[in-house]
């Protein structure tokens, strides 16, 4: 699961690294920092799994007041 | 049962918090009896008061404060507080609520992304909740800073809702040191007995650390556990 800082929150962090790139020569425009999270969950009903990790993100991983997050599921054989 | 005269207070102590030893000791220069309180106990003692002091709890991995939250001792304020209980959370304290949903909205990394430790000024702007009878409207107290993510953070409608319940107790006055939205210090619950505060009052009660203002605060909270626990007994 990816963790973003809301569009509109002022991210230091983001803030930082587009300074330093520009520093170092490169053109950007903006750069947010945000957080990967990668979760190992054991299941065979896909849909479950995404409705747990939702939980996750709404319990824990990330602050609803300033974070969004969007979650991937991949397969692992 | 605690003695009346010197309520008891409970300190809250959780893996990392650094600033409880010294919340108890200005406490108790203040006429409290404090107690410290692992975090992994499931029940308050009777107390009039708790303080959840600063510090990195549990290392503040994650988001600071957001782990804290699941401890068996914060359900135990939660529950206090539910029922009107005072509850004073100071810099991680403050996180810990937040992310606890004992207070409204969210404490992130300083604006300068630097870890600030330095005295600040600050301005009173609300008197009638039991942790700033002590104090004036308007007053100004110095109190210090030490945090590296102390930046309060309310979304406009929050805000909005903030003022219009005059939720916002203590501001920066014009010397914000971490980008905080409105200049705000410290908060209270829409019940007002739930404070956070991002500034140290228990750094700041003797004469020989520069200021007393923090005494002003922590007196007032003294105040109020001695009342409250005079009512219980009645």
């Amino acid at each position: 699961m990816l963790v973003r800082p809301k569009p509109g929150i002022l991210d230091p962090q983001g803030k930082a690294v587009q300074n330093s790139l520009r520093h170092l020569g490169f053109t950007v425009e903006g750069a947010r920092v945000g957080r990967l999270v990668d979760l190992e969950v054991e299941t065979s009903d896909p849909e479950q799994a995404r409705a747990e990790v939702e939980r996750m993100c709404a319990e824990l991983l990330a602050n609803p007041l300033i974070e969004s997050y969007e979650i991937e599921l991949v397969e692992d054989s | 049962m605690s003695d009346a005269r010197r309520p008891r207070v409970a300190v809250l102590v959780f893996p990392g918090s650094n600033d409880d030893r010294d919340a108890a000791l200005a406490l108790e220069g203040l006429g409290a009896d404090p107690l410290l309180v692992w975090h992994a106990e499931r029940k308050l003692p009777e107390v009039g008061a708790v303080v959840l002091p600063g510090g990195f709890s549990y290392g503040d991995y994650l988001r600071a404060g957001a782990i804290a939250r699941f401890s068996p001792a914060l359900r135990a304020v939660a529950d206090f507080a539910a029922e009107g209980g005072l509850v004073l959370g100071i810099c991680n304290g403050f996180q810990v609520l937040c992310e606890a949903g004992l207070l409204p909205g969210a404490l992130r990394p300083n604006e300068s992304l630097s870890f600030v430790c330095r005295d600040v000024a600050l301005r009173v702007e609300r008197t009638d909740t039991p942790f700033l009878t002590r104090c004036e409207t308007g007053q100004r107290l110095t109190i210090p800073v030490k945090h590296g993510e102390g930046c309060f953070f309310a979304d406009a409608d929050l805000l909005a809702e903030l003022d219009a319940a005059e939720q916002i107790v203590l501001r920066y006055d014009r010397d914000n040191p971490n980008g905080s939205v409105d200049d705000i210090a410290g908060i209270v619950n829409a019940e007002g007995n739930v404070m956070g505060l991002m500034p140290h009052p228990e750094h700041a009660v003797d004469p020989l650390l520069g200021s007393t203002d923090g005494a002003l605060i922590l007196s007032g909270l003294v105040e109020a556990a001695r009342e409250r626990l005079l009512a219980a007994t009645v």
